[in-house]
């Protein structure tokens, strides 16, 4: 009866321990557990997809966007400032490591401590993986740092149809990971959620997605999950000047950053799909196969909401999405949004599927704020859509080379 | 909670064990603290251990005794108290892979014919509401219980096993105390996650000192932490006595599973304390 148990089976992580020990006392160096260990340390080795962390603006809001997306909003769970400040700063250090495709931390060289990197991204490309850190309104009140939260960074208004849930709304500080594989992007996520712990924790996540390049060499408008082109009107992230009008914020200590507004937006795609096409390109005020605006007929032929026909009648329907999104025209901001499949609603048993919204821009109340009432007052899609989410975050400045996220908030 | 891994590592005689990995940047290998010796550290922890079973196989009694004697009220006053002994000691209890189940396997954990000890009589207490046709699983409960005491005595207690286990105790209470599965009938839940902090707490508290030497901030933030989690845990308290997992809104129970989380992350890098400062 004595210590039968050494017949039993022994999980993964049991191997990799008693790799490392069956030898009395102390023991140093390289050893049979070696090779065991090498797994959890594995080579770091030259990714062909990279996009730099560091620059002068933060990664992944004009960066061609990528095929997957994580997204996380967490609380703070601490008031302290230092607490904070050595986080921002432990986060800096492990997004630049996992932005170049490296493990973060120290190789596992003593089998009594966990990993500091969970491993699954081992062996990856970094697949143009890019990190972008937000803060929210919360992030202010709770550290009593009032007076440099900015004001664009307020709540947003109710919308008509607004149908927002807590558990899908809010943050203090949010972290959205793209990459071309969604491994990559989860990995990022939950390692520096892992590195958060003790002074912030998750309010919400969600994992979204675009169609792949490998399925779209052309590099097409997206479609949503409608049936839609989704993007065409959207300005082009390439222009640097356009950016520095739509996007980049030029003061304080903002300055370089930008800020983001993310909505749940569930669909209801069931009842969508049994909709006339005709109805359905009504609706959004282009048709479909080719994502041409009604007033048009190619694609990218300028949105043109008082065009008529011969009978005088609109081209354009006024309730239409594209139509009320346009506006007068003079109004942009930079749309970065995925598709959400998430299981099913439990209450109705329909899909869970829909739209994470995510813009940027320089100026919520000037831009995001003006077209969103539009479409929350008059937009024929609402028939189809509900918001169920909401956040808004102010998108830190981006980091130099030595430097650390939020350095000038803080300074 | 029966264990469904055994820890090999706690019975081979390595005190503590440092390889350096084969990565192709061979770095440099960690420095091994040669001059440390925890010694008097496990010698503390075993006696703790052995007095934690000692007083579970006493309590262990009373509650099987009230069972066989038809006392349904007494031995549901005496269930959940009487495990706290055995939560705490866990990582020296749980190292006898054919004794843990037979105390502690819950319902499905184990065919039902091999089935018994302290969830089954819970079962009996809490749903059939009798103890009719429990007095044997009562009787082979107080013999379960007098073998494990006399085999702890055999354990070698090694600084690894305190070290895995602190951390263990906690993960422990993270995937059945704070989800409810682990006293899925009485919902006395918190008293066994009680226990199990408490259990991974001595470890800390033994392995302080040294830790402080090589971290002292972990120290300090490992023990801020578990303040918190008690903190959060007296105000489910009444007396000696804790509220039903059931009384608990979904919010309270997601405060404390973060609590935990937040905790057993600096907790899992005790294993410093092997490493040169």
């Amino acid at each position: 009866m004595e210590n039968n148990f050494l017949k039993k089976e022994v999980s993964r992580r049991n191997v990799l321990k008693a790799g490392g020990i069956g030898m009395a006392g102390l023991f140093i160096g390289a050893s049979g557990a070696g090779s065991l260990l090498s797994m959890t340390a594995s080579a770091d080795k030259k990714s062909t997809g990279t996009v730099s962390f560091y620059g002068k603006h933060q990664a992944g809001i004009t960066t061609d966007t990528q095929n997957h997306l994580y997204f996380a909003a967490l609380m703070l769970t601490t008031t302290d400032v230092a607490d904070v400040k050595k986080l921002l700063k432990e986060w800096t250090e492990s997004a630049a490591s996992m932005a170049e495709g490296k493990l973060i931390g120290k190789p596992a060289e003593n089998v009594l401590l966990p990993p500091d990197d969970t491993g699954e991204a081992a062996g990856l490309d970094a697949s143009n993986l890019t990190m972008t850190f937000g803060v929210g309104p919360g992030f202010f009140e709770k550290l009593n740092l009032s007076s440099k939260k900015p004001k664009e960074l307020a709540a947003l208004p109710a919308f008509s149809f607004d149908a927002l849930e807590e558990e899908w709304s809010g943050g203090d500080l949010c972290i959205q990971a793209c990459a071309d594989d969604p491994q990559v992007a989860f990995h990022a996520v939950r390692n520096l959620v892992r590195i958060a712990r003790g002074k912030a924790q998750l309010k919400w996540t969600q994992a979204a997605f675009q169609r792949t390049k490998q399925a779209n060499t052309e590099s097409e408008t997206p479609r949503n999950l409608f049936g839609f082109k989704d993007g065409t009107g959207n300005p082009d992230h390439t222009n640097n000047s356009l950016m520095n009008d739509l996007v980049w914020v030029n003061d304080g200590w903002m300055t370089g950053g930008t800020y983001m507004v993310v909505r749940r937006v569930q669909m209801f795609i069931e009842v969508w799909d049994r909709t006339a096409i005709g109805e359905q390109e009504a609706t959004f005020g282009r048709y479909r196969d080719s994502g041409a605006p009604m007033s048009g007929k190619k694609e990218f032929d300028p949105v043109q909401i008082d065009k008529t026909d011969e009978n005088g009648n609109k081209l354009m329907p006024a309730d239409s999405h594209t139509a009320l999104a346009h506006g007068d025209g003079k109004m942009k901001l930079l749309r970065r949004s995925y598709s959400y499949a998430d299981g099913l609603d439990k209450k109705t048993g329909s899909f869970d599927a829909g739209l994470l919204f995510i813009s940027f821009q320089k100026s919520v109340s000037n831009q995001f704020i003006p077209i969103q009432t539009r479409l929350a007052n008059k937009d024929k899609l609402n028939e189809y859509t509900i918001h169920r989410g909401s956040a808004v975050f102010a998108c830190l400045p981006g980091v130099k080379k030595g430097g650390w996220l939020g350095e000038t908030l803080f300074r | 909670m029966m264990k469904k891994w055994m820890k090999v590592s706690t019975i081979v005689l390595a005190a503590v064990s440092l390889a350096a990995c084969g990565n192709d940047e061979a770095a440099e290998p960690i420095e091994v603290d040669t001059a440390l010796d925890l010694t008097s550290v496990t010698d503390e922890y075993r006696d703790y251990a052995i007095d934690e079973i000692d007083l579970f196989v006493t309590e262990t009694e009373k509650f099987a005794e009230a069972v066989k004697a038809g006392d349904i009220e007494l031995a549901k006053t005496l269930y959940a108290p009487a495990r706290m002994h055995y939560e705490r000691a866990e990582p020296i209890a749980e190292v006898f892979g054919d004794l843990d189940p037979k105390i502690d396997a819950r319902e499905g954990d184990v065919p039902e014919t091999e089935w018994g000890g302290y969830h089954r009589i819970e079962k009996g207490l809490w749903i059939d509401g009798t103890t009719k046709g429990y007095e044997e699983y009562a009787q082979q409960l107080i013999d379960d219980t007098k073998l494990l005491r006399a085999k702890v005595e055999t354990v070698d207690v090694t600084p690894d096993l305190l070290i895995t286990g602190a951390v263990d105790l906690l993960n422990e209470v993270s995937t059945s105390k704070v989800t409810g599965e682990e006293d899925r009938y009485s919902h006395t839940d918190l008293y066994d996650f009680v226990a199990n902090v408490e259990g991974a707490e001595k470890i800390f508290i033994l392995l302080e000192d040294e830790l402080e030497k090589k971290d002292e901030a972990l120290s300090a933030e490992i023990n801020e932490k578990f303040q918190n989690v008690y903190t959060l845990l007296n105000k489910h308290k009444n007396g000696d006595d804790y509220k039903l997992y059931t009384e608990l809104t979904d919010a309270e129970i997601k405060e404390l599973s973060q609590s935990i989380d937040a905790l057993a992350e600096p907790l899992s890098q005790l294993g410093i304390v092997t490493e040169a400062s």
